[in-house]
């Protein structure tokens, strides 16, 4: 086979299904089911780790399912809507619609279910950090909000970060800030192309000899479309460049914990979990 | 008599014998498929020729006006996801297949639309990898559709009227076809689809007149067959190597050259110890009979989904008077270049035109074998290509001019961990998950040119992100691709320098074709969910 997931593909083919809505029972009829368990772990490693992660613990664009705080479902027969439906608007797809044959049955899906269950952690997150305080911080001396929006304020040279603390694990938010470059956020999508654009940082001198430096907001074999720190945004042919170069070290500046400690860091971590959670 | 002698010796009039002419024309014989060289202004199977090359001999458009190319037509399908077919033209009107099984016929001059087909499909049908379809196959006065429905039909090539319809299997269980078919003789010869649900894969051969079908080969052998001892059990049952893509035929000595894909499931290969013939092999077959001549298996026991179903290119290299070889060449999926002696079966070379990390030995026969490490775990570890390949079904070309292989490649690593799952009819049935790796390299895509006679590569052409783009070369000295951020692209084929390139505003995953009408050249290509058309000005 040569499948891949086309993540806007299936989330545009979701809002097809989404009226599919499946007959679940209210009540998982194979809960605490250890051999359910084992059996939705490999399920949930075929269908679900690719965004969610090995041990569901969440990947690049999936949400920590370990979490017992979902965003999206808390009963079990809301998880197998989700799983079923998926949920509009977001890259995850309904069950059956990303070109892979007719999707998991429903036994299946409870598998998956109980095995989430079985790794969620029990104990209620211990209060990490104070979001009043990383709000201060975001739009103050930690200077986030120079290049993030959150809830439309702030700038637009780096991600837009509103959902972030709903979408992303914490430990990935704070990686992220440690180290910008070790895995670059994503941009831009376009529904028929299998990779979305990432967060590089081009420089090119253009004709006339003037240096710009800026992320990619696209980019093709002949052109490319780029934002520098001041929010100019530039439209080139990169045939008509002096220089073209393009690296994964961030545009975003490192902050080791003798700029940022790690409570400041907390601090705003609860913060954008407090924003993605609504 | 021919009509032609009717037409003098019985004094009709020149509109009966115009009429009778066009008919004539209209019929595509097994000799026009034959002689396709002869008529390049047509495209008449998928790689253009029976050779598999992908190589025009127009020259109208060349690497000195390529920068005057310019769009003529454009033609929206309407359907949605991925378009990977390759259009037929037969005399200037254009076939071609869009996803969910249609089919059509255009003006080529113009991309206006002369017939449209819709297959019903049922809502539980179960493809792998979306919706899609590579193209028909035409012979006489019918073009022949797979369908993901695992139906063989015969349509009207004048209408689009169904004339038969053969069911080759219950897609129930998860058969079904996406792969443009191969008309040989009276013959339409097709390969399943399904290694990710357990099928027991097959290339089937159906009468062009009747839809009879005339053999079928199961590349997983029975019983009492040669290979069947190469399963464990009765993994054989649900030993997948399907046949999804287009093979090549030979007409001097009558073989049918057909690749086989990935054993089921995918990616665990406990339960099915062996070396599961005839997953991933190339196989020769008699065209009349469809038995075995020779196989050449590539991966053996394969863990990693690295479908061999990669376009086989048949090659002369050197000359004949000095010990030149018939060969037939594969870039394949598993990060090796093959190249075979056509005759035997015999491997010549196999060289890596790309990032490797499983292989590091060789058997007696030169074949690269599998690391023990690199099978896949539960804990699951990086391994070079990942699951999609080196390359994948995107068509390859061989220019004769610069005697250089050109294929669509990436260099992309995955983790390969183990998911065991049972065994059940009709569901997904693949074993194991793969995850991009994070700690490797970022995916690289490239366009490399391969010289076939030392595994050399010659040049290469890097995209800005991997590409689906299958290729096309033309007797102008240009080799043809797109790249999945739209564009479509006419390489220098000599030094590999773009020489022109269009936005088609979709990302492309079908394979370039040339032909001709009154004396213009076109290429065209699928993108995006539309069929292109350029030319000069």
């Amino acid at each position: 086979m040569y499948a891949f997931l086309l993540a806007p593909l299936a989330a545009g083919l979701l809002l097809l299904a989404a009226t599919a809505a499946y007959a679940a029972d209210d009540q998982n009829p194979l809960a605490h089911d250890p051999k359910a368990a084992k059996a939705g772990e490999y399920e949930f490693r075929i269908n679900c780790a690719l965004c969610h992660g090995l041990g569901a613990h969440g990947g690049g664009r999936g949400p920590d399912l370990t979490r017992a705080q979902k965003k999206h479902a808390h009963s079990d027969a809301e998880l197998f809507q989700v799983i079923s439906n998926g949920i509009p608007g977001t890259v995850m797809p309904a069950n059956g619609t990303n070109g892979q044959g007719v999707g998991m049955t429903d036994d299946e899906i409870w598998q998956i279910i109980t095995y989430i269950r079985s790794v969620e952690v029990k104990a209620p997150a211990r209060p990490v950090g104070s979001a009043a305080h990383g709000k201060d911080l975001f739009y103050g001396d930690a200077n986030c909000s120079l290049c993030h929006m959150v809830e439309g304020k702030g700038g637009r040279v780096g991600p837009e970060l509103t959902g972030v603390g709903g979408s992303r694990t914490r430990d990935a938010i704070i990686d992220s800030v440690r180290n910008p470059s070790r895995r670059l956020a994503w941009g831009l999508t376009e529904s028929t192309k299998e990779f979305p654009q990432e967060y590089e940082t081009i420089t090119v001198v253009t004709a006339d000899g003037k240096q710009i430096k800026g992320v990619a907001l696209n980019e093709d074999n002949f052109s490319v479309q780029m934002m520098d720190s001041s929010e100019n945004i530039y439209l080139l042919e990169k045939d008509k460049l002096k220089s073209f170069q393009k690296s994964r070290e961030s545009l975003m500046p490192v902050y080791p914990p003798e700029v940022l400690s790690d409570k400041d860091l907390d601090d705003i971590v609860a913060y954008l979990v407090s924003v993605g959670a609504k | 008599m021919t009509r032609w002698r009717i037409c003098t010796s019985l004094l009709v009039t020149s509109f009966v014998c115009a009429l009778l002419a066009a008919h004539a024309r209209a019929q595509v014989s097994f000799e026009r498929l034959l002689n396709s060289g002869k008529e390049p202004q047509n495209w008449l199977t998928y790689s253009g020729d029976y050779s598999g090359r992908r190589f025009s001999t127009l020259d109208q458009v060349n690497a000195a006006n390529a920068h005057a190319l310019t769009a003529k037509w454009v033609y929206q399908t309407g359907a949605t996801g991925k378009l990977e077919t390759t259009p037929l033209v037969v005399d200037g009107i254009l076939y071609a297949t869009a996803q969910d099984d249609r089919a059509f016929a255009l003006d080529a001059r113009t991309g206006r639309p002369i017939w449209m087909y819709q297959h019903p499909l049922p809502n539980d049908i179960r493809p792998c990898c979306g919706h899609v379809n590579r193209g028909l196959a035409i012979l006489g006065d019918k073009v022949f559709l797979g369908t993901l429905d695992a139906h063989v039909i015969a349509l009207d090539s004048k209408t689009g009227n169904v004339i038969w319809d053969a069911v080759a299997a219950e897609y129930q269980k998860g058969y079904s076809f996406t792969v443009a078919p191969l008309a040989v003789k009276n013959l339409i010869v097709i390969g399943v689809s399904g290694g990710e649900y357990g099928v027991r894969g097959f290339i089937d051969a159906y009468d062009a007149a009747t839809g009879a079908r005339q053999w079928r080969f199961y590349t997983v052998p029975g019983p009492g067959e040669p290979g069947h001892e190469t399963w464990e059990g009765d993994s054989w049952k649900i030993g997948g190597a399907p046949a999804w893509n287009t093979g090549a035929y030979d007409a001097v000595t009558n073989q049918i050259f057909w690749p086989t894909g990935n054993p089921s499931p995918s990616n665990r290969g406990e339960g099915r110890a062996g070396d599961n013939l005839y997953s991933n092999t190339l196989l020769s077959l008699n065209a009349d009979t469809g038995k075995m001549n020779w196989y050449f298996q590539f991966t053996k026991h394969d863990e990693h989904d690295w479908d061999a179903t990669q376009v086989p290119v048949m090659i002369d290299l050197g000359k004949p008077d000095s010990g030149g070889k018939h060969v037939i060449a594969q870039a394949n999926r598993n990060g090796f270049f093959y190249v075979i002696d056509r005759t035997s079966g015999q491997l010549l070379s196999a060289n890596a035109y790309g990032k490797t990390t499983w292989s590091d030995s060789r058997d007696s026969d030169g074949r690269p074998v599998a690391k023990k490490e690199a099978s896949p775990t539960l804990e699951g570890h990086t391994v070079c290509p990942g699951a999609l390949g080196t390359t994948n079904f995107m068509a390859p070309t061989y220019d004769p001019q610069t005697a250089l292989f050109y294929v669509t490649a990436r260099d992309q690593c995955d983790i390969f961990s183990t998911a065991p799952q049972p065994y059940e009819a009709g569901h997904a049935y693949y074993g194991s998950a793969y995850f991009p790796s994070e700690e490797a390299e970022p995916y690289r895509g490239f366009l490399k040119a391969i010289d076939p006679a030392t595994g050399e590569i010659k040049r290469k052409f890097e995209h800005t992100s991997p590409t689906w783009s299958g290729l096309l070369s033309t007797k102008g000295g240009l080799v043809f691709t797109g790249d999945a951020e739209g564009n479509f692209i006419a390489l220098d084929a000599a030094s590999g320098k773009p020489l022109w390139h269009f936005q088609m505003g979709g990302a492309v995953y079908a394979a370039p074709i040339a032909f001709a009408v009154d004396g213009k050249e076109y290429i065209a290509i699928a993108a995006g969910s539309a069929i292109y058309a350029f030319g000069l000005p």
